[in-house]
């Protein structure tokens, strides 16, 4: 039984830091078919920024609280920055361009920024543990488990519907969703394709960062923590169906469910298991699961 | 190659030079000095996620070794300028990147830049990839922090030494401390990194713990991928199990991660930790980590060093510089330095004081003892290639009053009481139940 | 492509093997190791022209380089001939029976598929303690029809077996991309349905198409196993496999010699870069990458291909 639990808890945990960090690789594929490997590098300062913004606030001794908005501010303010930076400088001059060729530009960002990380922050690791363990934790059939873990769950949870409001109830959704669909068609019909891209490019990074950012207080952030997440994101991306939000949830709750199983049960399987998950998904739904069928273009 | 006659301009410059001038020969003209330098490549992880605890504190390490035994300001026995008389001069060389650019860049090192000498590589596969062509080259390569046995097991090298002793000893002593601790120990789980180093570490001390616990079994044997970062499924299962004592070879950003996220959820106050490799993160984590956590430190380096001068010299010098204290992969590197100087310089001695050529000295290396600041090493297996020093174990625990982390308990092993003699392989050894092994 | 041109060929090749003896050795070593990435990339550029880019070509390259490492250690085969023979036969099978799968995608999808079973073998290799998991094993010092080469004749061996290998890949491969198969590349990059009215079975195609590359992925392999004379799980890795795109960009699909010169100025780059700027090659590496999608978009080749685009000859080179 407690088992059961364990990986039912484990694996929601799992998939909702899944979640966080695939979403934003979804969303800039989905409009803007653009593979952005850089998105490991807007996680990995995402939690660098994170963990020097909790260092700052709790040197000054200001109430816990507070803490978590840090996390929050120190994500957007450097997902928008980088963001804005690569779109303007680097991306704007590729629009149109192969798809493969804008993905290669992003993977030389990621190499570059990978370095920049360093000259900024410096190879020591760095922590930020007091957001992560002020939260404390509780039981659940004997199994003691993290109030910050849980609310991780909760959060990709709001992160879910809203999503899934803003793209089906409002007006920018309704662009995004055009766009998403045929972006000549709409830019026909008048719709600025070219400030649609910007805002999702720019949300795209924020929510890479802040992925990076709510990680930060579990882990000791370290240099080339962004190249683990990449491959990880792509693969829940690829399992979902590229550029489909259910499909990043869904895609992250498999991969997540499966692992805490694999670690549970057969613990030899861990290694392989995202990989085995996402080569038999692509097997049978080659587009992932909830991906369109493209139109034949003749 | 034509580098013996280079001047520290070439060495600068050599690298862009060469490749553009495709090398006709270099720098006839200029005034030797009496002594020339004795040019000393030093391969560490500049960046990457092994920057931080390992390669930074060894390269800051070689600088101040460097530069103190030029300046002839090391205590005795090693209180020479330089090399006999031989000023060093180094080249640092990233490790990062995989083992092929490793041995392009060792080449290059080698027969580019004409280095006299290699003293490098923390990964054991970078290790394991340069070994063969250290050979081919006839280039005298110390190895400094890499852990693996297979080095001198697997076939016997010439110019190939390794002043650190290897892993096994540190998971031998693992189980030894433990079983201490815990003389009736029923059972115990693992969780270490799946890759090389995880995965030996994790068999030898099962091993170690088999032939010295036969009673006691395993409970769970986690293996999570390397830098995974999270580990809540692996804690779950490590709660779900009543394992008195959890061996983990973790190091660094996953070590930290784990410690973080197994005291949040209470897996200290079932089980003990025992962290092969914790030292190197003990200052950092201070009071995060839990009392009475088992810790090593591959070796009787960092606060588990004896007080002795030279350590003491080593201590001060090192915290002058970079303001923090040395943890065990500077203590790899220092004995590192120190045993190449002292195999230079009993070469040198067997020939009168004048510069030894490298066979010389890979003749004075072979089985040479020689004092490191924490332990007195002895070139004893892998042919003489491979030394082996005591080891320490302790407990963690915090000092609250002056608010500093400290080890209690500590107990030293004698290097024969946790190394396998010179004619056994560590994995031969192990399984024949540690014959031999002398204790006191 | 005419006799002149394949006399030329021969003869830098030629020139260039009988320079070895006064070259330095670290140079040798160097150009063999891009010659074995060279050899990779002009299997990626046989994909590239059909519009197919994997980012998993390492399954293939380490292929080769375990099966060479492996033929060696299991079953005592040293002659260097024989190894490579084994290793490109091994990499094209793996590709053939994958193939039945992969040949199915395209675009993105193609990429991730094949980057996904990569990562997969860079598993099993992780999991394989017998094989040293990560640590790798060490290659045995090949023979060549007998003959043990040692010290420097050994490098100067494989040096002159790189170069019989580039001169079989650039004939085979210029021979592949002239023929009716190989010109259908760019037809099936612009619209794979139109090719598939003409009564050609696309998939057979990329099928071909990847059995080929797989093949010299694992000559490279082959090559860099005995250059090295080490092999470990990171050559499955897929940043391996994205340092063998990083090229193919930096080369440019237009020819293969462009292929062998783009891998020789990665090479350089990054031992120039390791030399000058320790702690940061990587940034210098991907500066180097993104000014060249920026500024040269076709890649370094077509800068030799626009110079003789006047010429009347025009074979696919």
């Amino acid at each position: 039984m407690i088992t059961v639990i364990a990986i039912v808890t484990d694996g929601l945990v799992y998939a909702a830091w899944l979640f966080v960090v695939a979403i934003g690789l979804t969303l800039i594929f989905g409009v803007m078919k653009i593979l952005n490997v850089a998105h490991g590098a807007f996680y990995a300062f995402g939690a660098y920024a994170a963990a020097t913004a909790i260092g700052l606030y709790f040197d000054r001794g200001w109430p816990v609280v507070g803490g978590y908005l840090a996390i929050a501010t120190a994500a957007i303010a450097i997902g928008l920055l980088m963001g804005y930076i690569l779109e303007r400088v680097f991306l704007r001059r590729v629009y149109g361009k192969d798809e493969v060729v804008v993905v290669l530009i992003t993977y030389a960002l990621f190499l570059i920024l990978e370095d920049v990380l360093i000259l900024i922050w410096g190879t020591d690791g760095r922590s930020a543990y007091q957001p992560y363990t002020e939260a404390g934790s509780f039981t659940v059939g004997g199994l003691p488990l993290s109030v910050y873990d849980i609310g991780l769950v909760g959060f990709a949870a709001l992160l879910a519907i809203a999503a899934s409001y803003t793209i089906k109830k409002t007006t920018f959704g309704r662009l995004l969703t055009a766009v998403i669909y045929d972006r000549e068609t709409a830019a026909a019909f008048g719709v600025d394709v070219s400030r649609v891209y910007t805002v999702t490019f720019l949300v795209g990074a924020v929510l890479g960062a802040l992925g990076g950012a709510l990680t930060a207080p579990k882990i000791s952030v370290t240099p080339g923590l962004g190249v683990e997440v990449i491959v990880l994101a792509f693969a829940v991306v690829a399992i979902g169906g590229m550029g489909s939000m259910e499909g990043a949830l869904v895609g992250a709750l498999i991969v997540g469910l499966f692992r805490a199983g694999a670690v549970h049960l057969i613990p030899q399987l861990e290694l392989f298991s995202i990989y085995a998950v996402m080569a038999l998904v692509l097997v049978f739904r080659p587009q992932g699961l909830f991906s369109r069928a493209q139109p034949r273009k003749i | 190659m034509q580098g013996m006659t280079a001047s520290a301009w070439w060495v600068r410059k050599v690298s862009v030079a060469a490749l553009l001038a495709a090398m006709p020969a270099v720098a006839g003209a200029q005034t030797a000095p009496a002594v020339p330098p004795v040019k000393l490549g030093l391969v560490t992880f500049l960046t990457g996620p092994a920057a931080g605890p390992f390669g930074i504190p060894g390269r800051n390490s070689a600088e101040i070794m460097i530069e103190m035994l030029n300046a002839g300001k090391v205590p005795a026995p090693y209180a020479t300028a330089g090399l006999a008389g031989a000023t060093i001069v180094p080249k640092f060389v990233d490790e990062a990147g995989s083992s092929a650019n490793q041995v392009t860049e060792f080449r290059n090192l080698v027969q580019r830049d004409g280095m006299n000498a290699v003293v490098g590589y923390i990964s054991s596969g970078n290790c394991l990839a340069v070994a063969p062509v250290a050979e081919e080259l006839k280039a005298l390569t110390v190895f400094w922090d890499c852990g693996t046995p297979r080095i001198f097991e697997e076939r016997p090298l010439k110019y190939v030494f390794r002043a650190t002793p290897h892993a096994t000893m540190d998971n031998v002593a693992a189980a030894r401390y433990v079983l201490k601790k815990f003389p009736d120990l029923a059972s115990f789980s693992g969780i270490n990194q799946n890759y090389a180093w995880g995965q030996d570490s994790w068999r030898d001390f099962v091993a170690a713990m088999k032939a010295l616990a036969p009673k006691a079994t395993v409970d769970k044997e986690l293996l999570p991928k390397l830098f995974a970062g999270e580990f809540g499924a692996e804690i779950s299962a490590l709660l779900t199990t009543n394992s008195k004592v959890v061996h983990s070879s973790f190091w660094d950003g996953d070590l930290e991660s784990f410690i973080v996220q197994s005291g949040a959820r209470g897996l200290p106050a079932r089980s003990t930790m025992v962290y092969t490799a914790g030292e190197t993160a003990m200052f950092r984590l201070g009071a995060k980590i839990p009392d009475g956590t088992i810790i090593g430190a591959r070796g009787p380096h960092g606060v588990m060093a004896p007080d002795t001068p030279l350590n003491r010299w080593f201590r001060q010098v090192y915290e002058d510089r970079f303001a923090t204290a040395p943890t065990y992969p500077a203590y790899h590197m220092a004995q590192s330095i120190l045993g190449l100087k002292a195999a230079w310089e009993k070469a040198a001695a067997a020939k009168g004081g004048q510069q030894p050529a490298i066979d010389d000295v890979v003749k004075a290396f072979e089985g040479i003892e020689f004092e490191g600041p924490s332990a007195k090493i002895r070139m004893a297996i892998g042919n003489g290639h491979q030394g082996i020093a005591d080891i320490a174990y302790g407990s963690f625990r915090f000092n609250k009053a002056e608010g500093k982390p400290e080890i209690v308990d500590i107990v030293r092993y004698p290097a024969e009481c946790v190394n396998p003699p010179a004619n056994m392989t560590s994995t031969a050894w192990l399984e024949a139940g540690m014959p031999g092994a002398k204790c006191n | 492509m005419t006799g002149l041109r394949i006399l030329l060929g021969a003869a830098i090749l030629g020139g260039l093997g009988a320079a070895a003896p006064f070259t330095p050795l670290w140079l040798i070593s160097l150009v063999t190791l891009a010659m074995s990435t060279g050899l990779v990339v002009c299997g990626l550029i046989i994909l590239w022209r059909g519009g197919l880019v994997p980012f998993g070509q390492a399954l293939f390259f380490a292929t080769g380089a375990y099966t060479v490492a492996l033929s060696g250690r299991w079953f005592g085969v040293t002659d260097a001939f024989l190894l490579i023979a084994l290793a490109v036969t091994m990499a094209a099978l793996v590709a053939f029976v994958v193939g039945f799968l992969l040949a199915q995608y395209r675009e993105i999808f193609f990429a991730m598929l094949s980057l996904a079973l990569s990562m997969i073998l860079y598993g099993v290799l992780v999991k394989s303690e017998t094989l040293g998991s990560t640590d790798g094993i060490n290659v045995a010092q090949a023979s060549f029809f007998g003959m043990k080469p040692r010290g420097p004749g050994y490098t100067f061996a494989l040096f002159w077996l790189a170069l019989g290998m580039v001169f079989s890949a650039w004939l085979g491969v210029s021979a592949y991309l002239g023929s009716v198969a190989g010109q259908l590349a760019g037809a099936i990059r612009d619209n794979e349905i139109r090719v598939e009215y003409l009564g050609i079975s696309v998939t057979r195609l990329v099928h071909l198409k990847l059995t080929i590359s797989a093949a010299l992925a694992g000559a490279g392999g082959a090559l860099a196993a005995l250059s090295i004379s080490h092999v470990d799980p990171q050559m499955a890795y897929w940043t391996t496999s994205g340092g063998f795109v990083f090229v193919t960009i930096l080369a440019g699909a237009a020819s293969v010699p462009a292929a062998f010169l783009g891998a020789l100025l990665f090479e350089i780059v990054r031992t120039i870069a390791v030399a000058l700027l320790p702690g940061g090659w990587q940034l210098i590496l991907g500066s180097v990458l993104l000014l060249t999608i920026l500024f040269v978009p076709e890649g370094l080749g077509s800068l030799m291909i626009r110079k003789r685009a006047t010429a009347p000859e025009k074979g696919a080179a």
